[in-house]
């Protein structure tokens, strides 16, 4: 198999592949989870459920002062991970040709050093978050293999994307054929590992704002 | 003519001047010393080749015995061929060419029919061993018929003829990857040069068609240095397909910018934006034609307002559209992921029935718990 | 003597709903949770990182209702829950978890991690995994009416004493009136001058009230070993009482779990809205400031901080009502770092405190509390709820702190104008 071979495979079947899997999967899952139902809560209310719950998706992604002042390392290098990884992943020119195509709709991207700078730094913190995974004493204990499987997954689309991007070791159509690969490795993975937070967060967001809003307590 | 020419010893520096060399025809045809030490001077650049190269460079091609070349054209266009004798008619590209000796090419040889094919037989006879093979067009497989020369079909006579080349060159990406003739479906069962001959050195020249100064250069290396030029990991020279289209473009601080032509006929495409949405594949392609450009150096596809197609990569025809940007899939993924999304509803639906009957049955099989219940 | 794995394990399975299926979900152990329980911080120790101690359930909901699950139990690949298994996780699921519900509130997915805790000790008591200290006190809820074993002679005992007293009629039994007053068995035994208050404050306010022989006891073990049926049976007792009295109003006295198992999981518990109100009594009495029926005087100017119980406060809703309260009477009130929604709990609730094993712990994490009170450094502490009263006056005397406590409604007692 040519590298151009592997990259048509890639953006060809093998995203066909990913793709299904990926959105089969993800459908699956919420179904799964949603379909399980709740009770009504029989108590009279003191707040909202709906309100509350739509708040709590959104306040949620601030800390608490002093879980923040407990925990800093492990929440500053899990935002940076993430705002770096989401630009590149949605503001990178090529990215957003690829959503358009997918979903039909674009926006405007960001120029490629800015694009590059995030990637930097979204790579530089995903190394950050597995150096605390793995001294942190309380993350140390609850990580298993599904843990560093769905990091290194993670960072495989980023660290090829980066070497795509810069076309360091290889030729293109290998670069971009094994960044897409590993894009799709994750894709397949996803629904079925906790990579799944990425949807069903806001599912619990609802939940839990739901739950102590129905008591009057913004959560 | 005191020795012959042997071309894989490198040993051409040592040949005098004579009647039949290169520097003889040269100055016949009253081309200069100076513009001939400005094309070695150029080859050297193209090659990579440090400047203390270029008078060793001229001497060995002075002194180059004209080479029998034999060009054997198979399931091919004819495009490499135009592409070759069309774009440099009168420059020292093309007396290089001139300047060998083509023994056979059906396309520019005078001769036709039984003279012609005697011509090819009787090179390969006297040149046994020494002659330069240039092949363009695939190999058909499938069925010898569908492509045969005076009888003969492609394979038996590429078979034939390679074995007393001393070189290949695969010109054009029919010949070096399959081409057009080997894109999906590939109804002939069409092959690259490379796939059936394994014993001979092969430097693969792609390109729909390839740039003629590419095909003369590594001619040329050929005859300075009497051996293959580094070749990549495909049998190109990396001296002409070392970098991508992309990296050379003028274009490319348009890409860093993230200024893009749209549309053909937008505000971005007039101010000469980066083609990368129109489909452009310059960051896959490896080529020279960002550096040299075409048409005696006048421009190339995406000077001309024209995403590069990727010519010169295997399996370019099979990419995805020429239009459709390197990073969008190739299939319909929006089909695939309403249909997907559909069966996963049904899919759910059912897990999520199997689910609420699981808890049914545990809430039904649950008997009210009493004080009794609480220890063993 | 009939608690099998097998219980335990369909207990679990009724337990996981479409909030549970979500949670484990989104769980991406970050272990943010263990920085919010003061099980962990202070004893450093990573077992008790709150969503560890859900374990047992989350096993269940990953073999029984995922994809990957119901595959990999056929393979035999899922994790499984069995007696070794439950008697592991037994200390932390009863012993190291108060139902604080802090947890809650960090997890940056949005997990109620406490809930699920709730709900996981189901599944422990089903299987026989409950603590002896938790499985006895309810066992004397179910059989004498409080999980102390006070019977109504003893608070009839008590309600004499409060009359002689005061001077004021205690009603008992009284139908038709606004509010049904509930006690806890402690405020029966240690803290009697809680009824004392209540009828100086509701006789100035000119409320109707009575307290109920058949059912005045408020605290329900049920919710804390977890078993649902048993809960619903303590709860259903109240309910018969209140429909009988037809009484507007059903108040929970102070004390935490009490408030949550009659007001939140109550009408839950027996399947039914119930006809009458439920209120804790310092909504009761914020109500009745805001109706100007509750006059004060006199300012208290020592430096007093309040202590939000866990269950009144950030599982309750019941937040700003003691500080409108506090305010009526006090000069130099000062929060505690983290008051209000995000106390830290003393460490006693949630059936901790009636768990003999765990009184070693519960004096340990009582240091996060101290922390707290050593900051502020108050003159008096402020409290809602006399089970962690008497657990915050327990951990004064171990750390030899002099600060005394006291209840809401007896201060507000203390203050009342006199006309």
């Amino acid at each position: 198999m040519t590298e151009i071979e592997l990259l048509s495979w890639a953006r060809g079947p093998g995203l066909q592949i990913a793709t299904i899997v990926f959105v089969a999967g993800v459908v699956i899952r919420i179904l799964e989870i949603l379909l399980l139902g709740r009770k009504a809560n029989l108590a009279e209310a003191k707040g909202s459920e709906m309100s509350n719950g739509l708040r709590t998706i959104v306040t949620r992604t601030i800390p608490d002062k002093t879980t923040f002042k407990r925990s800093s390392v492990t929440i500053v290098s899990g935002y940076v991970f993430h705002i770096a990884m989401f630009i590149p992943l949605f503001f990178f020119a090529p990215h957003i040709l690829f959503f358009k195509d997918v979903i039909g709709v674009s926006w405007p991207s960001l120029p490629g050093a800015v694009v590059d700078a995030f990637a930097v730094i979204s790579i530089i913190a995903m190394i950050a978050v597995l150096i605390n995974r793995l001294t942190n004493r309380v993350m140390r204990y609850l990580t298993n293999f599904e843990d560093l499987l769905v990091w290194l997954l993670t960072f495989l689309p980023l660290i090829t994307g980066y070497f795509a991007f810069h076309r360091i070791g290889l030729t293109a159509p290998s670069l971009l054929a094994i960044h897409l690969l590993s894009v799709e490795v994750l894709l397949i993975v996803f629904p079925f590992t906790k990579l799944m937070h990425t949807f069903t967060l806001f599912l619990a967001r609802w939940y839990n704002g739901a739950i102590s809003g129905y008591r009057g307590v913004a959560s | 003519m005191t020795k012959d020419l042997n071309l894989k010893n490198g040993s051409l520096t040592e040949i005098s001047p004579e009647k039949g060399t290169l520097g003889e025809t040269l100055r016949k045809q009253g081309v200069s010393r100076r513009s001939f030490m400005k094309f070695c001077a150029t080859t050297a650049s193209m090659m990579a080749l440090p400047p203390a190269m270029i008078p060793s460079i001229a001497k060995a091609l002075e002194n180059a015995r004209r080479p029998s070349v034999i060009w054997l054209s198979f399931q091919e266009c004819t495009g490499c061929t135009e592409s070759l004798t069309r774009a440099h008619t009168s420059t020292v590209e093309s007396l290089i060419f001139d300047s060998i000796s083509l023994d056979y090419h059906h396309t520019l040889q005078a001769a036709a029919g039984h003279g012609a094919e005697l011509a090819r037989e009787v090179a390969m006879e006297e040149n046994y061993g020494n002659y330069l093979l240039v092949v363009d067009g695939s190999i058909p497989l499938d069925n010898p018929g569908y492509s045969t020369i005076a009888g003969i079909s492609n394979l038996d006579m590429l078979n034939e003829a390679a074995k007393g080349a001393a070189a290949i060159i695969a010109v054009g990406t029919c010949a070096t990857y399959g081409g057009i003739p080997h894109a999906n479906p590939n109804p002939t069962g069409a092959v690259s040069v490379k796939d059936i001959i394994k014993d001979k050195p092969i430097i693969n020249v792609p390109g729909c068609p390839p740039i003629p100064v590419v095909i003369t250069g590594v001619l040329a290396h050929f005859l300075t240095f009497g051996s293959l030029p580094e070749l990549d990991h495909i049998g190109r020279p990396k001296a002409f397909y070392g970098q991508s289209i992309h990296d050379r473009c003028y274009r490319r601080p348009f890409y860093d910018k993230g200024q893009f032509a749209e549309t053909f006929d937008d505000e971005g495409a007039k101010k000469g934006w980066c083609l990368f949405k129109l489909g452009c594949k310059g960051p896959t392609t490896y080529n020279a034609c960002a550096t040299t450009k075409w048409n005696n150096g006048t421009s190339f596809p995406i000077e001309s307002g024209h995403p590069c197609i990727g010519c010169s990569e295997p399996d370019f025809w099979d990419g995805g559209g020429f239009y459709k940007a390197l990073s969008m899939p190739t299939d319909n993924l929006t089909q695939t992921l309403k249909y997907a999304a559909a069966g996963a509803v049904a899919a759910g639906v059912t897990v999520g029935v199997m689910n609420r009957s699981k808890k049914n049955t545990s809430n039904k099989i649950h008997v009210k718990t009493t004080l009794e219940d609480l220890e063993k | 003597m009939t608690a099998t794995i097998e219980k335990g394990i369909n207990a679990l399975k009724r337990q996981v709903d479409s909030s549970v299926a979500a949670f484990f979900s989104s769980c991406v152990h970050c272990g943010l949770c263990a920085e919010a329980c003061l099980f962990y911080t202070e004893t450093g120790d990573p077992e008790r990182t709150p969503i560890n101690k859900t374990e047992p359930l989350r096993r269940i909901w990953k073999s029984e209702y995922t994809l990957m699950g119901r595959v990999g139990k056929m393979f035999g690949l899922t994790k499984k829950v069995d007696d070794a298994m439950l008697a592991e996780w037994q200390e932390l699921v009863y012993d190291s978890c108060t139902l604080c519900g802090r947890c809650s509130m960090v997890c940056p997915v949005g997990n109620d991690i406490a809930l699920m805790i709730r709900k996981t000790r189901e599944g422990m008591a089903a299987a026989g995994q409950a603590p002896e200290g938790l499985i006895a006190a309810t066992g004397r809820s179910v059989t004498i009416g409080s999980p102390m074993g006070v019977k109504w002679p003893a608070l009839r005992a008590q309600i004499r004493h409060v009359e002689e007293d005061t001077g004021l009629k205690i009603p008992v039994d009284v139908p038709d009136v606004d509010y049904m007053l509930l006690l806890s068995s402690m405020e029966i035994m240690n803290f009697p001058e809680f009824i004392e208050a209540v009828a100086k404050i509701f006789d100035k306010a000119g409320v109707t009230w009575t307290i109920s022989s058949e059912a005045f006891e408020a605290t329900n073990s049920g919710i804390q070993i977890g078993v649902s049926d048993i809960a619903a049976e303590l709860v259903q007792r109240i309910v018969d009482v209140a429909d009988k009295l037809r009484v507007k109003t059903v108040i929970s006295p102070e004390c935490g779990h009490a408030y949550m198992a009659i007001r939140w999981d109550g009408p839950n518990l027996v399947g039914k809205p119930f006809n009458f109100k439920v209120r804790h009594i310092l909504e009761v009495l914020d109500d009745l400031r805001q109706q100007g029926h509750l006059k004060l005087t006199g300012k208290d100017s020592q430096k007093l901080t309040y202590h939000d119980p866990c269950q009144i406060s950030r599982r309750g809703g019941v937040i700003d009502e003691p500080r409108n309260l506090i305010n009526m009477f006090a000069d130099n009130f000062v929060e505690m770092p983290d008051g209000g929604k995000m106390n830290w709990c003393c460490g006693a609730g949630g059936g901790v405190s009636a768990n003999e094993r765990a009184d070693e712990i519960r004096i340990k994490v009582f240091e996060r509390k101290k922390a707290q009170l050593d900051e502020v450094k108050p003159d008096g502490i402020i409290s809602a709820c006399s089970n962690c009263r008497i657990h915050l006056e327990d951990g004064l005397e171990e750390y030899n702190m002099d600060i005394p406590l006291f209840s809401l409604t007896e201060t507000i007692a203390e203050h009342l104008a006199d006309d």
